[in-house]
């Protein structure tokens, strides 16, 4: 295997392959009914929460701004759905705490149309004006990280993008979203590959898809603009390939420096989900008010890609799809990084890239395997894409030496992308070690 | 919809290893090469594995049992000790030592430490040169391969009492009548006599009546196996053998006194020490430069024993010497992050290049710092 991938040119070094598990790749996106209620975070992105606008008992229209941006690094809300404000409260997050969210009563009578917006001709605007109305549309990176895109986009001064990197990986099991949207919305995301090209400057973009996803590449190849440098390109599967990180160096051979963003060799990444939803949101003028969701995992009666307003409870999206009645663990995400969820009234936010149910036999059979010390097989150390040291990593936080790991160790490299974990045959838990080392190490920082 | 949901740590997949797993493929492998030790020396060799092996489980029972470590029986990890040990001795040695290697094998050489995973020596190697400190004698005596009516009757040291020395074995040796017998192995024979044996039967290990081992070939093809499935790391028996190899040629040439490089691979328990204990996960480094490093230590190591030491056969101290040092190796040798190392900076095989003018040459200071933290995957 290691030495197959070597002799054909690997596409980044190290790395693991989980069985894919896409079973919804197949599958059109679907549209999923609007729930009763819609549940808004302020907060769905990386930066400052977004500030209502919108009192209680107010009467909402679907794409109406409800939330505005609070300062740069902070995107606007839109109404998923026509209804009325009920309640501006804190509410459970997929991520543990209560936050602060804008609960919206369904209009079951309303045709749910989006009527707000006005449309606005992109290719006349200044590239701080795209990057602008990028910012209005609350646009996100839609892969999982809800990055504000208008920030990414925004080129700071001294820097000059060459190339726009369009991440169509999807290295994670089970996720099918991404693949979908490049089958169904290819004249979309070249769209807005132009609108980001021009808002950046790049002169070439370039789309990076994994090769177990053919008909994806070939669907893009067939829209591709005859005026402007886009290339699809496909790049051998292997997980974490998804990370921008990992997607440069299959691309171009070249490592990002450590502690780097990708804008140091002239590139910007974007994924495909947040470009397609550009390409359709800017000439619209429209707000991000539903996303592609992938809703599957083993037992799951209807998976499937379902376009979710954003908002709906997962409660409401398991019911839909038919999560079998013994569903142990849900999780928003991939199943390597993905979160576990703790309520099932936690709503779709826009990071959330899919749904994933797992039952209790699978569960079981994680759970009854025994965990060993480290044997220091070395499968860690072979499996890092970081070219990290996990085993070490995961002695010393054992003996809570954080210190050391952050200096020697370069915990501050870890993307927590989980293939330590998942090669461990000790079942060490070692990405959560480094989790709660980092926490411990921030908080050290901050007091 | 309405049960209870738990909340579990990513990623929320497993991969399909597991240490059991590991350890009962090693298991598989060494079954071939027992047998082969089986036909070549019969009854007492088959009695001497069984022995030995069951001291080894007795002994991490216990110390499991007292509930100061994790491990079980079920996870082979004492299997692979005893059976690696009784390989390791002569077939004829006294079943009663046999046990007390093999218990002291796992309880000074594992259990002491804290059990699987903690050890630094590798339990077999210490078991060995537990008794081979304890009963120099015994470990030293060998006995041809191959003797008529292995299999009907005990190499008679192998049958002494308890806390009984045991027999000589010359005097049954020479009620044999065959020619050509002799109980020192190659390596003592060189030492001692200057004679070199043949190559082709210290290979294929089946010829005459030498005293040897298993054979090597047979021993790589297995360790080949382990290789190929990733449940051994390749590169540390092609260290071994390898600077060994290249260390012996290197003296040949400059002194034809001592033997050709194949002879000295060949001979001894280099291969098994290369492929089966060198190899021992829990006491060899886990940084891929650190593997070269290690095994090149040890195969160096080994040469130098048996040309310049005392003893014939040294490929016993340089395993237990390199696994002493593996924790230094390992702290010289961490792997280069992502990103650091200059070298891997670019790729020539690349589908598309980078114009210079886009890159910046100094990173403007903006918020590296703070992003390092962030865990990022996608756009």
């Amino acid at each position: 295997m290691k030495l197959l991938s070597y002799i054909r040119g690997e596409a980044f070094q190290r790395g693991v392959h989980p069985p894919s598990c896409k079973l919804t790749a197949d599958t059109p996106i679907r549209r999923l009914p609007f729930a009763p209620r819609l549940v808004v975070p302020l907060s769905q992105h990386i930066g400052k929460p977004s500030r209502p606008l919108v009192r209680v008992g107010e009467e909402v229209v679907r794409g109406q701004p409800i939330a505005e941006a609070d300062g740069w690094l902070s995107v606007p809300q839109h109404a998923p759905v026509t209804g009325v404000v009920e309640a501006i409260e804190l509410r459970p997050s997929a991520r543990g705490p209560w936050s602060e969210c804008i609960v919206i009563r369904t209009y079951e009578a309303s045709t749910q149309e989006v009527l707000w917006g006005a449309p606005q001709d992109i290719d006349a605007f200044e590239p701080q004006e795209i990057v602008l109305a990028v910012q209005r549309s609350g646009m996100v990176g839609l892969g999982g990280a809800a990055f504000p895109s208008h920030a990414k986009l925004a080129v700071p001064d001294g820097a000059r993008v060459e190339t726009l990197v369009v991440n169509g990986c999807e290295c994670e099991p089970y996720l099918t979203c991404d693949h979908r949207v490049m089958v169904e919305q290819a004249a979309d995301l070249m769209t807005g590959i132009r609108h980001a090209m021009r808002a950046t400057g790049a002169r070439r973009a370039i789309i990076g898809v994994e090769d177990n996803k053919p008909a994806a590449a070939e669907a893009l190849r067939m829209a591709l603009p005859p005026d402007a440098e886009v290339f699809v390109e496909e790049v051998p599967t292997k997980y974490p390939q998804g990370s921008e990180k990992m997607l440069i160096t299959a691309l171009f051979g070249i490592e990002v420096p450590s502690g780097k963003l990708p804008l140091s060799l002239g590139m910007v990444v974007n994924n495909v989900g947040t470009l397609a939803a550009l390409g359709r949101l800017l000439p619209a003028g429209q707000g991000l008010v539903e996303r592609v969701v992938t809703i599957t995992g083993p037992g799951v009666a209807r998976p499937g890609d379902y376009r979710v307003p954003l908002g709906t409870p997962i409660s409401f999206v398991l019911d839909h799809a038919g999560a079998p009645a013994e569903a142990r663990q849900v999780v928003l995400g991939g199943p390597m990084m993905g979160q576990s969820v703790a309520s099932l009234e936690v709503p779709v936010t826009k990071g959330v890239s899919g749904v994933l149910v797992f039952s209790g036999k699978e569960t079981a059979g994680r759970e009854g395997r025994k965990t060993y010390p480290c044997i220091k097989c070395g499968e860690c150390v072979e499996s890092c894409p970081m070219g990290l040291n996990p085993s070490m990593l995961g002695m010393l936080a054992a003996r809570r030496e954080y210190d050391e790991m952050a200096g020697r160790y370069h915990l501050g490299d870890c993307f927590e992308c989980g293939c330590c974990t998942w090669v461990c045959p000790s079942n060490i838990p070692l990405v959560q070690q480094f989790r709660v080392a980092k926490q411990i190490l921030r908080e050290k920082a901050a007091a | 919809m309405k049960a209870s949901v738990e909340i579990r740590s990513a990623p929320h997949i497993k991969g399909p290893r597991s240490v059991e797993q590991i350890m009962a493929n090693v298991v598989y492998s060494l079954v071939p090469i027992c047998l082969f030790f089986v036909w070549q020396y019969g009854l007492s060799a088959l009695a001497s594995i069984l022995v030995v092996t069951a001291a080894c489980l007795l002994a991490e029972r216990l110390f499991v049992g007292s509930g100061t470590q994790s491990g079980s029986l079920a996870d082979f990890s004492a299997t692979i000790t005893g059976l690696l040990l009784a390989l390791t001795l002569p077939p004829g040695f006294p079943l009663w030592m046999g046990a007390v290697a093999g218990f002291s094998a796992v309880a000074l050489g594992k259990a002491l430490f804290g059990g699987i995973g903690c050890n630094v020596f590798n339990p077999a190697l210490v078991g060995r040169a537990f008794v081979q400190a304890a009963f120099p004698a015994a470990i030293a005596s060998y006995t041809p391969s191959f003797l008529p009516g292995r299999f009907s009757e005990f190499i008679p040291s192998s049958l002494a009492w308890p806390l009984m020395m045991p027999p000589d074995t010359a005097a049954w040796l020479k009620a044999m009548q065959i020619d050509a017998l002799s109980g020192a192995t190659p390596l003592a024979m060189w030492k001692f006599e200057g004679m070199l044996a043949d190559i082709g039967e210290l290979l294929s290990g089946s010829g005459g009546h030498l005293a040897l081992g298993p054979s090597p070939l047979l021993i790589l093809a297995c360790g080949a196996y382990l290789a190929l499935r990733r449940f051994m790391d390749w590169r540390i028996p092609v260290a071994v053998l390898g600077s060994a190899g290249l260390a012996a040629g290197a003296i040949h040439l400059v002194d034809a006194r001592y033997p050709d490089a194949l002879f000295v691979l060949a001979s001894g328990g280099l291969v098994l020490g290369a492929v089966y204990m060198a190899t021992d996960m829990a006491t060899s480094p886990v940084t891929p430069r650190g593997m070269w490093l290690y095994g090149t230590l040890i195969g160096l190591l080994t040469v130098m024993i048996r040309y310049y030491g005392g003893l014939p056969e040294g490929v016993m101290y340089a395993i237990l010497i390199g696994n002493a040092a593996t924790p230094l190796i390992e702290r010289f040798t961490q792997p280069k992050p992502f990103g650091q190392d200059a070298s891997r900076r670019a790729r020539k095989s690349a589908s598309y290049t980078l114009h210079p003018d886009y890159i910046s040459r100094e990173e403007a200071a903006a918020k590296p710092s703070g992003k390092r933290w962030r865990g990022r995957i996608k756009s």
